[in-house]
């Protein structure tokens, strides 16, 4: 019997208490959410960018004050001490409390914003009213629940990125990935975009005005981007919306293949995605919480594949329903587009089969299967609608349940409400249809691995312990093979934790590369021939 | 259908059944008296440091054995009755075999100091141990400071364990520095050095006398050797080094030693009776590595060779060139090939040694004085590729070669603070030399031609 058994005694004593600066830091990290709490119960401060400023100021104060006293004074080194000894990592009451207040905030959040002082018509009150003076400055305009959103996210993201950086001062990868995910979340998510807005209706746009786009936020990850009414924007807003236009299509279709082929799906899942940048900084604590079961993985493939399907179909479908017929008018029209869109499946279906069939092994069932699904739906869809009905759903109602469903759901509420009970990733594992598209590319086409160091693993399991996205890494490292999986999102705290230095993320020869056949060095050659004998 | 055998559900015996099915369809049966499950024992610390459950370190998932029909069976084995093929269970089963496999791994010496089977005094070994220590030293304050004796790799993993509870550790080591009987001065010196960092009150060149315990038995101080000083204490941590786990065979007319005593094919005396593992013994040492090697690969593989013997491929143990690992509190460290300390080292042996002016970086590079031939390398703060020395001392590379190519052995993250250019540029300086330090190439690294 071990601690965490014996903690749960009310006369024992858990070996982790915190210190009296981390209750003090935590007494002023909730000072400041008290204050987003009481405007949410529509307490009227006089002065709201005065208020809010010390708001977010306590939490982040509050939070690199609580993390300082953490590793500030300790060498430099892997610190999860007691990780599961504290209830809120490892899945203890407060662990739950947390995970159910996020959620109860998501579900708020998503789907009753006027809880929060959203006013359709006249000034924003509570939360939202709150933000206004902060929104007002950047692109002009008042707050919406998505602006508060925006800001707690990019708010989390800093402060918990420098308790990250603290965390891993020894280790250089994990401190330049941390950096730019803080930057990419500043910048990117949130600043260029509110800036974009205060171009609307002026000349350089033609007197358009833009969506609201976040550059490095890909389709389908970004799944409502080429809806008609922000292609209407795209196109109203001159050679700048064009020019954007293009770049939402080459970064799905040129720009992150080749990054994927040359560094692996980690150049965008933990080092530019907000998703990512989320649960790499706030959700780090709670990593170790994935379920690594074989079970766990084939429901993970099943539904995030699943996802993949979906997501092409609703786009497709939503795209078809704007498109003419007449090719006068426009050269992309219904017809075209289906026969586009078919073509360029069977061309990527066809490539895998031919060169990739060996590596994919028993899967390739199962993307047959996938895409089978596809092309009957693009048949249908062009045989029995006009309006881009699949089977029998139109493409609106497609539209309307993925955004419910995946977009809200599944990404908000389960995928970061969730955080302190199925771990960080559980959005990006089981339901990013981005991730999946490029854990598909990492799989079959990159020269990113991890690499296993001959025979040093002991198989402690600290590796599968802190994965993130439950992959049970000791399982290849113990048999000297490399890892190459799909969902690997190269956040590198395997190689981090390793205490014997056996896992090495690199970019190398796609020859080798997957080797099932990998020799455990140390043994005598011909007993390694043997050993890998199947 | 033959029945095999297997005492110990260690990486020794877990690797011997796993490969055995792998090559063949005989009945393996596991018989472990520990635990029900596999785990790693090198992990147990990081079970009382709060970094993983005890779950987290058992390698397979528990629909494993059954899967792949490995039956497991809880007990203590009491005695081996060879002529009958038999063992005796619990003191009262009977458990028949065809073959069996001893891979009883090893237990914690207790050198006869007064008082060390007191309440409080342990060694750390076993999930029973780690059990223990949950008792003995719970928190600090049901245990106000601990002693520990005998500084090697068990012992400055229990300081760091206690130390991440903050309980004071006092840490009685025999020799001057650091195990030093295994590292090279200037690494022995880095540790010392490291130790003192994580606040560990370590006392070199200190013996234990004797331990004291109170009335109801429990451990209340130690007597140092050499001062007489008394230190209170309330855990006593025996970590000096580990014997075979054999008693249990003095009967069974199986050879024993320190261990038991097996041939290069690792059979035992008797017929159908292997001995693999930590509780192995070679009658004659394979190159330099001891008759007994208490290492988790060596185990690994000699399960793996006795796993072919066993199944029609009769196959002589072969160990390829030495390597091992550890981590001194926040410290990796890494070797390949031979590097001695002052103890037991060849006369042909000179060394090269470079450590970094602030950082807990080192590396000590060992070649023969006269051919130049690269011998070996221990590495602190620097991760190094396996394969990659493998090669190296296998294509007998001369040193100069090893420092020209030093770049392409790194295996530390991407991104890392290079410390090649400093270490050949000092190699230079010491043996007035002018290698030029070639950059990282993945040809020559992956072999690509």
């Amino acid at each position: 019997m071990s601690t965490y058994d014996r903690s749960m005694a009310l006369t024992g004593q858990p070996p982790k208490q915190l210190s009296r600066n981390q209750k003090l830091a935590t007494l002023l990290g909730f000072f400041g959410l008290a204050i987003i709490l009481l405007a949410a119960f529509n307490v009227d401060f006089p002065n709201k960018g005065l208020w809010l400023t010390i708001s977010l100021s306590a939490i982040s104060v509050g939070t690199i004050w609580f993390s300082w006293d953490m590793y500030a004074n300790k060498e430099p080194g892997i610190k999860n001490d007691g990780v599961w000894f504290k209830s809120i990592s490892s899945q203890g009451f407060w662990g739950w409390m947390a995970g159910i207040a996020l959620t109860g905030f998501y579900i708020i959040l998503y789907f009753y914003p006027e809880y929060l002082g959203l006013v359709a018509k006249g000034d924003n009150k509570g939360v939202i009213g709150l933000f206004d003076p902060l929104s007002r400055a950047l692109s002009g305009n008042p707050a919406s629940q998505w602006f508060v959103y925006g800001t707690l996210y990019t708010v989390a993201i800093l402060a918990f990125g420098i308790k990250f950086l603290w965390k891993y001062r020894h280790n250089r990868y994990e401190r330049i990935r941390t950096i730019s995910v803080m930057f990419f979340q500043t910048a990117f998510a949130f600043i260029i975009p509110e800036l974009m807005a205060r171009l609307n209706g002026s000349s350089v746009l033609n007197g358009g005005s833009l969506p609201y786009y976040d550059l490095k936020n890909m389709w389908p990850l970004n799944y409502y981007n080429f809806e008609g009414y922000r292609i209407k924007g795209f196109l109203s807003s001159g050679d700048i919306g064009f020019a954007l236009l293009i770049f939402g299509i080459a970064t799905v279709f040129i720009i992150s293949p080749i990054l994927t082929y040359k560094f692996g799906k980690r150049w965008y899942c933990s080092w530019v995605c907000g998703c990512g940048g989320l649960a790499e900084t706030a959700g780090d604590s709670f990593r170790q919480l994935s379920d690594k079961t074989v079970k766990a993985w084939n429901i993970e493939r099943w539904v995030v594949h699943s996802v993949v399907v979906f997501v092409t179909l609703m786009t497709t479908a939503v795209i078809y329903s704007y498109l003419g017929n007449d090719t006068s008018k426009y050269w992309l029209t219904k017809s075209t587009f289906l026969i586009g869109v078919a073509a360029l499946l069977t061309t990527v279906f066809a490539l895998v089969m031919i060169f990739k069939r060996e590596q994919l092994q028993k899967d390739a069932k199962y993307g047959a299967i996938g895409y089978f699904v596809i092309i009957m739906a693009l048949i249908g869809m062009h045989f029995l609608s006009g309006d881009g009905n699949v089977f029998l759903f139109k493409s609106e109602t497609l539209r309307k349940s993925y955004s419910f469903l995946i977009g809200s759901i599944f990404s908000g509420v389960i995928g970061t409400g969730f955080y302190p009970v199925l771990g960080n990733r559980v959005w990006c594992r089981f339901g990013c249809p981005m991730a999946a598209i490029l854990g598909f590319q990492q799989r079959l086409f990159s020269k990113f691995r991890i690499t296993t160091n001959g025979g040093q693993c002991i198989s402690c399991g600290n590796c599968s312990t802190y994965c993130e996205m439950g992959i049970d890494v000791r399982a290849y490292a113990q048999k000297g093979e490399n890892i190459v999986r799909s969902s690997c999102v190269g956040c590198g705290i395997c190689s981090a934790v390793c205490p014997r230095g056996v896992l090495k993320l690199e970019n190398g020869p796609l020859k080798g590369r997957i080797d099932s056949n990998q020799v455990l060095l140390g043994n005598d050659v011909d007993l390694m021939n043997l050993v890998n004998q199947k | 259908m033959e029945n095999i055998v297997i005492i110990g559900n260690g990486i020794a015996g877990i690797s011997a059944a796993r490969h055995i099915r792998k090559l063949s369809d005989k009945r393996i049966i596991i018989v472990s008296a520990e635990t029900d499950y596999f785990f790693s024992r090198t992990a147990l610390m990081y079970v009382y440091m709060g970094h993983m459950k005890f779950e987290h370190i058992q390698p397979y998932e528990n629909w494993f054995w059954e899967k792949n029909r490995i039956e497991l069976v809880r007990a203590y084995v009491n005695s081996v009755d060879t002529k009958n093929k038999q063992l005796l269970l619990d003191g009262s089963r009977a458990l028949n075999y065809d073959k069996l496999i001893i891979a009883t791994g090893s237990k914690p010496n207790k050198f006869g100091w007064p008082g060390q089977d007191s309440h409080g005094a342990q060694g750390l070994y076993s999930k029973q141990d780690l059990d223990l220590l949950e008792v003995n030293a719970p928190n600090k304050d049901v245990c106000k400071r601990a002693v520990i004796v005998g500084g090697g790799l068990i012992g400055i993993e229990l300081a760091e364990m206690l130390r991440s509870r903050d309980i004071p550790v006092t840490f009685l080591v025999r020799e001057s520095s650091f195990w030093n009987g295994v590292l090279p001065e200037g690494e022995s010196q880095l540790i010392n050095e490291h130790i003192k960092e994580h606040h560990i009150d370590l006392r070199l060149s200190t013996n234990l006398k004797e331990i004291k315990a109170d009335e109801n038995g429990k451990v209340k101080s130690v007597i140092i050797e050499e001062t007489g000083e008394e230190l209170s204490c309330n855990l006593v941590g025996l970590t000096a080094g580990v014997t075979p786990n054999i008693d249990f065979l003095k009967e069974s007319g199986i050879e024993l030693g320190r261990g038991v005593k097996v041939n290069r094919h690792l059979e035992t005396n008797i017929k159908d009776v292997y001995a693999i593992g930590d509780c192995a013994e070679q009658h004659d040492a394979i190159g330099n590595r001891r008759p007994i090697e208490a290492v988790w690969y060596t185990g690994r593989m000699m399960g793996e060779t006795v796993a072919q013997t066993i199944c029609g491929n009769r196959l002589e143990y072969k160990p390829g060139h030495w390597f091992n690992s550890a981590k001194f509190l926040d410290i990796e460290y890494q070797t390949y090939g031979w590097v001695f300390g002052k103890k037991g080292r060849p006369d042909f042996e000179q060394h090269f040694h470079w450590r970094h002016s602030i950082d807990k970086v080192c590396v000590t590079v060992a070649f023969h004085k006269e051919t130049q031939q690269f011998l070996g390398i221990n590495t602190f703060g620097i991760r190094m590729r396996h394969e990659i020395f493998d090669r190296w001392l296998t294509e007998e590379r001369s040193i100069d070669y090893v420092m020209e190519h030093l770049t392409d052995a790194n295996f530390d993250p991407e991104f890392y603070k290079q410390y090649e250019g400093e270490i050949t540029s000092k190699y230079n300086t010491d043996f007035g030399k002018n290698i030029k330090r070639k950059r990282k190439s993945l040809k020559r690294i992956f072999q690509m031609s």
